[in-house]
C-alpha cells in the first residue's frame, strides 16, 4: 500500500466521526429551535377522518359517533381523557379556558367508570359540549391513541389536522393550536 | 453545610483535573522528573475530592436533606435506605457525578499502582484521563449541578421512581458505568502511545488488564440490566434492541475485539494500529452512547430528561475527545508498523477473523441505532428500526464467530494446520449435530441452530481444557495437577468462551418459550407447558412504601401440586404508579413466569403466564464470562507486572 493511501485509510475513522458529529449538531440545533422532535409519534389519523364508532354519552351529556364529526360548523377539538390520569387533571383548567373562549371541545372518556368521571367533572368543571364514554377502550385503539390525554384538531371537512399527545399547555396552545385554528377556520 | 462542602470539593476537582491534564501531557516533553511526578499526586487528590463530593451527595440523600434540589426531586424519606442511596445516581445530575467519580477512580488506580510504567507514559496516560475528567466535571459543575439548593425546602421529596426501586437496578448503573468508564484507561494508553509514537509488546501487556477489567464490569452490567428488564418490566423479554441497550452493547462488542487483538500485540507485535483504533473506538462508543441517550436524540424507554443546551455542551466535549483522538490517530498511526509476520492459518489469523466479524456486528448495530434520527434529518421520514432488523442481521454474522471461536483457541501462534485442531473437535461436533437433529425433528429450526451453536462452543472449550490436562491419558491426579498449573489467562479465556456458549444456549432456548395471556376467576385453571395453572385467589398485602394486590397461583403436574407463585401489582401512591412484580420460579434450566397484569372489573385476574426453557442460562452465561475475565486477570504475568521495555524499536519522530 502506498504511503498516501495508507494515510487516507487511517483518516476514514475521523471522517466518519466528523459526519456523525455534524449530523448530531444539526439535530440538536433543530431541537433547540423546536423544529424537530425525535419523540414525536406520528398519528395514522392525520389527513383522514376518524374511523367508525358510536359511543354513548355519560353524566347526562349526549354522546357522539363518527358521523357527528363529518362536517362541524367550525374547527373543533376532540379530547381524550380519563379521571384517573394526572396530566388530564393538570390540563383541565386549560380546556375550560379554551371552552370559555368559544372553542368546541368534545370529550371521550377512556376506560373510566361513570361515577368517578362524574366526580372528576364536578371538581374540575366541564369543558365538553358532548361527552362520550369509551368504556372498552376499543375506539381508542382504532384512533391510534397513544395515551391520555390526547387532543385532535378536526377541520370543517371532518378531517384530522393535528394531534397532540400529552397535556395542552399555554405554550402549545399559543405556538401550535392557535395558528392551526386560524388556518383551518 | 455538607452539600456545600460537596459542591466545593467538586469545584476543587475541576481545577485539579485540568492541572493533571496539562502537567501530564506536557511535562514529559520538558523531561522534568519532578513535574512529571505531580501528575499521579494530582490524580489521587482529584479522586479524593470527587469521592468527598460524591459522599456528600449520598449523605444528603440518606438524611433526606430536601434543601438539595436533586434529593427533593428524586428521593423521599419514605423509601428504604438502599433506594435513598441509589436514588442519588438514578437521575441525570447525580449519575454524572457517579460517572466522574468512577473516572477519577480509574485515574487514581493508574497513579497508585502504575509504578511499573515508564514515568513519561504514566504521566501522559494520567494527562489524557485528567483532560477527559476536567471536561466532564466542568459539565457537571456548570449545567448539571447535583448540589443546586432549594429554599424553602419541601416537607417531602417527590420520591424515587418506583421502577428504579429494585436491588438489581440499584447496582446496575455503578457496575455498567465502571465498565464504560474503565475503557477510558485503554483509551488514554492508546493516546499516550500515539503521542510517544510507540506501540510494543509491553504496551499490549499494560493495556490488556485494563481492557479486561472494564470488559468484566460491562459484561456484568449488561447482564444485570437485561435480567432486571426480564423480571420487572413484566413482559418476559430480556433484550429489546432499545437504543440504550445498543449503546451498552456496542462498546462491549468492540471491547471484546480489543481484548482479542491486544493479545496479538502482546504476543506477536502485530495489529498495532488496529488495536489502538479499537481502544479509541471502544471508549468513544461508550462516551457517545452514554451521552447521546441523555441528549434526547435517540428515542428510548430509558429517559434522562436533559435540556438541549446540555446536549450541545456534551457534543462539544465529544467532538474534542473523539475528534481529537481520531485526528491524532490519522496523523500518527500510519507510522506504526507491524514487526511480527504470520501465516494465513494461525492463531493470529483466527483473531483477525474474530475482529472482522465482531466489527461487522458493531457496524450493523451502530447503523440500525443511528439510522432513524439521520433518515429523519435528511429525508424527513420518521421510522423506527426494531428487533426484526437486528435479529435478522446480527444472527447471521454471529454464526461464523460461533463456528470459528471453537477452533481458534486450538490453533498455535505463527503457523498452524487446521487438520489436528479439527481432529480434536469431532466429539463436540458430533454431540452438537445430535442436538440439532433432535430439536430440528420438532420443527424448531432456529432453536435447533442456536442450541447446536451453543453446544459446539461449550463442548469444544471443554475439549480444549481436557486436552491441556491430558484427561484420561494420564492418571486423574496428574490431570488435576496439570489443571492447577494451567496459565490463568488460558483458563479465563476458555471460561469466557464457555460463558458465551451458555448465553447462546439460553437465547436459543428462549425461542421455544410458550406464553398465554388469560383472565382467570378464582378457582379456574388453564394448561400451559405441560402444567395446570390454577388461580386460587387474589388478596391485598402491605408493602414498605406501596400497597399491593397479590394473585396466588398453584401449579400442578399430573394432579400433584408442586409450586405456588405470587405475582403482584404494586401501587405506589406517592407517584400514582402501578408496577407489575413478576413471580418467577427457576430450577436452573427453565423459568416458570407469571405476571399479574390487571384486575378486571368483572373479577378475577388477568394473568400473563409463560414457560421459558433455558432462560436462566442467558444471565448465567454472562456471569461465567465475567468470572472468566476475572480469572484471566489473576494471571501471574499480570500480577507480577509487565517486564521492562526492550530498547526502543520502531520509534517515530
Amino acid at each position: 500500500m502506498s504511503p498516501l493511501r495508507r494515510r487516507l485509510l487511517f483518516g476514514i475513522p475521523l471522517a466518519v466521526a466528523v459526519v456523525g458529529g455534524g449530523g448530531f449538531y444539526t439535530i440538536l440545533r433543530r431541537m433547540q429551535d423546536d423544529d424537530y422532535d425525535p419523540h414525536a409519534l406520528p398519528s395514522p389519523l392525520l389527513g383522514k377522518r376518524p374511523p367508525a364508532f358510536n359511543l354513548p354519552g355519560v353524566d347526562g351529556i349526549q354522546g357522539f359517533s363518527n358521523t357527528d364529526l363529518l362536517a362541524p360548523p367550525k374547527p373543533m377539538l376532540v379530547n381524550w381523557f380519563a379521571s384517573w390520569c394526572l396530566p388530564c387533571l393538570q390540563e383541565a383548567p386549560m380546556l375550560l379556558q379554551l371552552a370559555q373562549m368559544g372553542l368546541d371541545i368534545w370529550g371521550i372518556a377512556y376506560e373510566d367508570p361513570p361515577a368517578q368521571l362524574a366526580a372528576f367533572l364536578q371538581t374540575n368543571g366541564n369543558p365538553y359540549k358532548r361527552l362520550a364514554a369509551d368504556a372498552s377502550g376499543l375506539t381508542a385503539i382504532n384512533w391510534g391513541v397513544y395515551g391520555v390525554p390526547e387532543t385532535y384538531l378536526i377541520d370543517r371537512n371532518g378531517i384530522v389536522r393535528w394531534r397532540y399527545p400529552g397535556a395542552l399547555t399555554g405554550d402549545v396552545v399559543n405556538n401550535k393550536l392557535t395558528p392551526l385554528f386560524q388556518k383551518y377556520s | 453545610m455538607i452539600p456545600e462542602l460537596g459542591h466545593f470539593a467538586l469545584a476543587l476537582a475541576v481545577a485539579m483535573a485540568f492541572a493533571q491534564g496539562v502537567i501530564g501531557i506536557f511535562a514529559p516533553g520538558l523531561r522534568d522528573a519532578r513535574t512529571m511526578r505531580a501528575a499521579p499526586a494530582l490524580a489521587i487528590s482529584q479522586f479524593l475530592a470527587i469521592g468527598a463530593s460524591f459522599l456528600a451527595l449520598i449523605w444528603s440523600g440518606v438524611v433526606s436533606d430536601f434543601t438539595v434540589k436533586n434529593v427533593a426531586d428524586f428521593s423521599s424519606s419514605r423509601v428504604p435506605l438502599l433506594y435513598r442511596i441509589s436514588g442519588t445516581w438514578g437521575n441525570h445530575d447525580g449519575s454524572m457525578l457517579l460517572w466522574c467519580f468512577i473516572l477519577s477512580l480509574c485515574g487514581g488506580t493508574v497513579a497508585a499502582f502504575g509504578g511499573g510504567l515508564p514515568a513519561s507514559l504514566r504521566a501522559r496516560v494520567l494527562g489524557v484521563l485528567g483532560l477527559i475528567s476536567g471536561g466532564f466535571l466542568l459539565f457537571t459543575l456548570t449545567v448539571s449541578d447535583p448540589f443546586v439548593r432549594l429554599w424553602p425546602p419541601p416537607l417531602q421529596g417527590a420520591g424515587v421512581n418506583p421502577i428504579l426501586q429494585d436491588p438489581g437496578l440499584a447496582f446496575h448503573p455503578p457496575v455498567l458505568y465502571t465498565g464504560y468508564v474503565g475503557f477510558s484507561v485503554a483509551f488514554a494508553f492508546a493516546i499516550a502511545a500515539l503521542i510517544e509514537g510507540r506501540v510494543d509488546a509491553a504496551w499490549g501487556r499494560w493495556v490488556r488488564p485494563w481492557a479486561l477489567l472494564s470488559w468484566c464490569f460491562l459484561t456484568a452490567g449488561i447482564s444485570l440490566g437485561s435480567w432486571w428488564s426480564y423480571y420487572t418490566l413484566g413482559w418476559g423479554g430480556y433484550w429489546f434492541w432499545d437504543p440504550v441497550e445498543n449503546a451498552a452493547l456496542l462498546p462491549w462488542i468492540t471491547g471484546t475485539a480489543l481484548l482479542h487483538c491486544a493479545t496479538v500485540v502482546e504476543k506477536r507485535e502485530a495489529l498495532k494500529a488496529w488495536t489502538v483504533l479499537l481502544a479509541i473506538a471502544t471508549f468513544s462508543l461508550s462516551l457517545s452512547g452514554t451521552f447521546l441517550v441523555r441528549s434526547g436524540i435517540l428515542n428510548s424507554v430509558h429517559s434522562f430528561a436533559a435540556a438541549p443546551n446540555q446536549g450541545l455542551f456534551i457534543l462539544g466535549l465529544l467532538v474534542i475527545t473523539i475528534g481529537g483522538s481520531l485526528l491524532l490517530f490519522a496523523v500518527r498511526a500510519p507510522a506504526l508498523a507491524a514487526n511480527g509476520i504470520y501465516a494465513p492459518l494461525s492463531r493470529e489469523s483466527a483473531l483477525v477473523l474474530n475482529n472482522v466479524f465482531l466489527c461487522a456486528i458493531a457496524a450493523v448495530v451502530f447503523t440500525g441505532t443511528m439510522y432513524p434520527p439521520f433518515v429523519d434529518l435528511l429525508f424527513g421520514i420518521q421510522l423506527s428500526v426494531g428487533a426484526p432488523f437486528f435479529n435478522q442481521t446480527v444472527l447471521p454474522l454471529a454464526a461464523p464467530i460461533i463456528l470459528a471461536m471453537a477452533v481458534g483457541p486450538l490453533l498455535p501462534w505463527k503457523r498452524a494446520a487446521l487438520g489436528p485442531a479439527l481432529a480434536q473437535l469431532w466429539l463436540a461436533f458430533g454431540v452438537a449435530l445430535l442436538v440439532f437433529l433432535v430439536v430440528a425433528a420438532n420443527r424448531h429450526i432456529i432453536a435447533a441452530l442456536g442450541l447446536m451453536g451453543g453446544t459446539w462452543v461449550v463442548l469444544s472449550a471443554l475439549t480444549d481444557i481436557a486436552q491441556r490436562v491430558r484427561l484420561f491419558r494420564v492418571s486423574p491426579r496428574s490431570s488435576g495437577a496439570r489443571f492447577m498449573l494451567l496459565p490463568r489467562a488460558a483458563l479465563g479465556a476458555t471460561l469466557g468462551h464457555i460463558g458465551f456458549g451458555v448465553t447462546v444456549l439460553g437465547i436459543a432456548g428462549m425461542t421455544l418459550a410458550t406464553q398465554q395471556v388469560i383472565v382467570l376467576k378464582p378457582g379456574q385453571s388453564t394448561q400451559l407447558g405441560g402444567y395446570t395453572w390454577t388461580l386460587d385467589g387474589v388478596h391485598s398485602a402491605p408493602g414498605p412504601n406501596y400497597t399491593q394486590r397479590v394473585a396466588d397461583i398453584t401449579l400442578s403436574e399430573h394432579g400433584h401440586n408442586f409450586l405456588t407463585l405470587h405475582p403482584s401489582r404494586r401501587f405506589f401512591a406517592a407517584q400514582g404508579v402501578v408496577t407489575n412484580d413478576a413471580a418467577i420460579h427457576t430450577n436452573g434450566f427453565q423459568d416458570l413466569y407469571a405476571v399479574f397484569a390487571d384486575e378486571p372489573k368483572s373479577g378475577g385476574a388477568e394473568l400473563r403466564l409463560s414457560r421459558h426453557p433455558l432462560a436462566p442460562e442467558i444471565w448465567f452465561g454472562g456471569l461465567i464470562m465475567a468470572f472468566g475475565g476475572a480469572v484471566s486477570l489473576s494471571d501471574r504475568r499480570l500480577r507480577v507486572g509487565a517486564p521492562a521495555r526492550k530498547k526502543p524499536a520502531g520509534a517515530v519522530a
